[in-house]
């Protein structure tokens, strides 16, 4: 799950880590009287979307007055950005984050991520703050250093001080860092983070240490233990239809192909989409219904399908374990009584009863296509198109 | 002898009397896995399935001699159970379940350092499909009769799609060792490398089918370790050609985040690495054979 950059700022600076004064507002009056508030004489106008590069799409905007913060906010508001994270949909603007101006000396980046080789957390820091972390890695890899920290004891004050060091901080700035870098660590350990970004960090030129943008992720199997963090999802950043499906227990993301899946199994649904483009065409989507494909999913599944205006052509493959073809066929066939189907469907049943399942979906009423292996599937689908 | 579990592992289930354990436990007996018992806290000296009930794992190891233990409670308290199986001496756990926190499954690990290698348990999943030894014993929640028995070891970390290959290389008349589902979470108890490295040492195993996906080093890291160490052939898939970068599908470790994590980069190095690459899903089966037929 991703926050906004403003709910990551507020987390992070429960943990000790300075941000620039500022605010989050929803309107372009109070988006004046906010930056009257926050005081100073610039600030920083940040449309609040989960992606980054928001700078380079024009959402964020520096202001040399209260007005000139109210118009900024007024362009902004209610927007669709599009940068080169979002996909050409773009995603819109509701809130903005208001922050004074800050006079930069230097950036820094700091990163903190799972490392899934030695199973721990993590920490990458870079003097080159400012690009992604993929610019750094590519253009200055060696100004990249980097600290793990032990699950079972969290983050050492050495390894902070080890970080500071390594990244050239003058003296008297060390602690500083080193708390910086310590309340990030415990702010991913104690909320079941998976990513805590600050880019950049950087020292102002009253020598603060201050947490520019911040980006955090999370966990969703942790979500369960963590009701505040929970309660940050916001669901308008999120694809509609992606929505729909978390809401209702289907794993689902969208694509941009028109070939429609519903598949039991996340491994099944890669492969078949994998066949899909194998055999010429492109997915529209990825969805797993769960190994057990219940009636109630395949009803739920379809229902999601056909929502997509894109999909030209349905593809059905469900391998069945425990749960057998002939309830997944008799799921099917109810599903399709109460959901109509204005394209081509295919049909793929495989494993236990496997024959007694294709029978009961021959006897019915449906119009579709059978197959019987994942290639034959994919190549009907493909040719359905046409 | 087969690797991990055999006709006689003692198996006990943790989540007994709930309604996954009791559907699953049922299913593992029909298999003829050896069931002595279960685990379910405060419901300790009653019978379920015609067996005992324990109040903890140490009290049903020590009543019935298991070895093995399968987890089938909820993901809040899996890691719980996870290490309580491993402080009870079982050798080899299971956890089915989906969605246990990657800052869990981690404390599990690190919680096992405190064995030694020979006492440590072998955890498999979560979020997988569990073992199978056809014939033999069934520690796991796939359909057990489109397993045929034979001499190719198959790990999966997805199930349906271990059940595909399965049901395909029954169709071809080839059977399995042992089939092992990894799971699909990005922090798991075994990896591809450590099953890798069972089978190479296993007497009925010839070949190795390892079905992988985007994200995470394991399967690369298997390949590795297969080109340096391994006789027997290894046969690779890998899912998710088709999958955007950045995103999960479906499983939680099925993520590209890094270089070498997408399905062109991991077939690409693990042909380096001297593995058979199964081109599609749908002929897993056919290039299994085709390597069998070399041997």
């Amino acid at each position: 799950m991703d926050i906004h950059e403003y709910q990551a700022k507020e987390i992070l600076a429960s943990f000790g880590v300075t941000i620039p004064r500022g605010g989050i507002v929803y309107s372009p009056e109070t988006a004046e009287n906010k930056a009257r508030e926050i005081g100073g004489s610039k600030w920083v106008v940040k449309a609040q979307i989960h992606s980054g590069a928001r700078g380079k799409a024009g959402g964020v905007v520096l202001c040399n007055s209260p007005l000139e913060v109210a118009q900024a906010t007024d362009k902004l508001l209610g927007k669709k950005l599009v940068t080169n994270q979002t996909g050409p949909q773009g995603k819109i603007v509701n809130r903005i984050y208001i922050e004074e101006a800050t006079n930069i000396e230097k950036e820094l980046y700091l990163g903190l991520v799972f490392d899934r080789s030695s199973e721990s957390i993590m920490i990458v820091a870079s003097t080159e703050g400012g690009m992604s972390v993929e610019e750094i890695a590519k253009e200055k890899p060696h100004s990249i250093i980097r600290s793990k920290i032990e699950v079972a004891v969290g983050i050492q004050d050495f390894q902070a001080r080890e970080l500071a060091f390594g990244l050239g901080i003058e003296p008297e700035l060390i602690r500083r860092v080193s708390e910086t870098i310590i309340g990030c660590a415990k702010a991913f350990s104690e909320l079941d983070a998976t990513m805590v970004e600050v880019n950049p960090l950087v020292i102002s030129k009253q020598k603060q240490i201050l947490a520019l943008d911040c980006k955090m992720s999370f966990d969703n199997n942790a979500m369960f233990r963590r009701d505040k963090v929970s309660e940050l999802r916001d669901k308008t950043q999120e694809d509609e239809k992606e929505v729909y499906a978390s809401d209702r227990g289907l794993n689902y993301v969208s694509l941009d192909g028109n070939i429609g899946n519903i598949i039991n199994g996340a491994g099944l649904a890669m492969a078949s989409m994998d066949m899909i483009k194998l055999a010429g065409g492109e997915p529209a989507n990825f969805l797993d219904v769960g190994g057990g494909a219940t009636p109630e999913k395949i009803v739920k599944a379809f229902r999601l399908i056909t929502m997509d205006k894109k999909v030209k052509v349905i593809l059905v493959n469900i391998f069945a374990g425990i749960n057998r073809c002939d309830w997944v066929a008799e799921g099917i066939v109810q599903a399709l009584e109460k959901i109509e189907i204005k394209v081509p469907l295919v049909i793929r049943l495989a494993g236990t009863n496997v024959e007694k399942g294709n029978k009961i979906l021959k006897e019915s009423k449906l119009n579709y296509i059978e197959a019987s292996t994942l290639e034959e599937a994919a190549n009907k689908a493909v040719a359905a198109l046409k | 002898m087969s690797v991990i579990i055999h006709k006689d592992t003692k198996i006990i289930i943790q989540g007994f009397t709930g309604k996954m354990g009791t559907f699953h436990a049922e299913e593992m007996i029909k298999y003829g896995s050896d069931v002595v018992g279960g685990v379910t806290p405060g419901k300790g000296g009653q019978k379920h399935l015609d067996r005992p009930v324990f109040d903890t794992v140490k009290d049903a190891v020590k009543n019935t001699g298991a070895t093995a233990s399968i987890l089938f409670v909820p993901p809040a308290f899996a890691a719980d159970s996870a290490m309580e199986a491993a402080d009870a001496g079982i050798k080899t756990c299971v956890a089915i379940v989906d969605g246990i926190p990657s800052h869990d499954m981690i404390k599990i690990k690190r919680y096992m350092r405190r064995y030694s290698r020979a006492e440590k348990m072998t955890l498999v999943g979560p979020n997988c499909a569990g073992i199978i030894s056809p014939g033999k014993s069934m520690l796991g929640i796939m359909p057990g009769h489109i397993y045929k028995e034979g001499r190719v070891g198959i790990i999966s970390r997805s199930g349906t799609l271990g059940y595909e290959a399965a049901q395909q290389l029954k169709n071809l008349n080839i059977g399995i060792s042992t089939s092992v589902g990894i799971g699909g979470d990005p922090i798991n108890g075994s990896s591809f490398r450590d099953i890798i490295e069972k089978f190479e040492t296993d007497d009925e195993t010839d070949v190795i089918l390892m079905i992988g996906e985007i994200g995470g080093p394991q399967e690369v890291a298997a390949g590795e370790f297969a080109k340096e160490n391994m006789k027997k052939p290894v046969v690779g898939y890998i899912a998710g050609l088709t999958a955007p970068k950045g995103r999960v599908m479906g499983h939680a470790g099925a993520i590209v985040s890094a270089y070498g994590e997408s399905a062109i980069e991991k077939v690409e190095i693990l042909k380096e690495c001297g593995v058979t690459i199964s081109k599609n899903p749908s002929v897993m089966g056919d290039t299994v054979k085709s390597v069998l037929g070399n041997i």
